[in-house]
């Protein structure tokens, strides 16, 4: 699985009521990545604790290296 | 708490406006540290940047003491505000100018000074 695959997995396992859910490679260097998350959960938090939940989810990928760069985008459920 | 945290809090705590940053404002080391501070700056923000480079157990406490794993950060009179795309995100829609207003005051425009301070 590459990293994008591996993120688009741990993202849909951590939201599985996400109503848009994308992970875009921003340089096609397979490190530096967009996500891009709508859930219902995000409603009523601040953006801090809202970027907070991904980062959890993420934490593997985050903490081994396989994420240089990561840049986050949640809003509520569309 | 360690000395190091220490003074990482009274930064936090004291500064109007701070920003962790890879670098300084002067000699930006990193796009999402040069994003954050273009977001403040467009603001108007009184900018307090810490270079985190300058020794790696700042990133390493500044993480403990926030919860917030990547760097940028910033802090709005203590409370932390987001990383780069959060401030970019608040930038946008105004609210960022709105919360530093509430924050500081609405002539904080006025003392929109940078300057740059070491915890180490």
């Amino acid at each position: 699985m590459t990293t994008s695959e591996i993120i688009e997995a741990t993202l849909r396992s951590a939201f599985p009521g996400a109503t848009e859910l994308a992970v875009i490679d921003r340089t096609g260097g397979g490190d530096h990545f967009q996500v891009v998350v709508a859930d219902a959960r995000f409603e009523g938090l601040s953006l801090v604790d809202q970027h907070r939940l991904v980062y959890e989810a993420l934490d593997g990928p985050l903490q081994d290296g396989a994420i240089h760069e990561l840049r986050i985008k949640t809003k509520g459920a569309a | 708490m360690s000395e190091l945290q220490d003074r990482i809090k009274t930064v936090v705590e004291n500064e109007p406006v701070a920003l962790f940053m890879k670098g300084t404002p002067q000699m930006i080391m990193c796009g999402n540290s040069d994003r954050a501070l273009r977001a403040l700056r467009e603001a108007g923000a009184p900018v307090t940047a810490v270079d985190i480079l300058v020794d790696p157990a700042i990133r390493q406490e500044l993480s403990q003491l926030s919860g917030w794993p990547t760097i940028p950060q910033v802090f709005i009179r203590g409370e932390l505000v987001g990383g780069a795309d959060i401030v970019e995100e608040l930038a946008e829609t105004g609210e960022l100018e709105e919360k530093l207003s509430a924050a500081l005051g609405p002539e904080y425009r006025e003392q929109a000074e940078e300057r740059v301070v070491s915890v180490v």
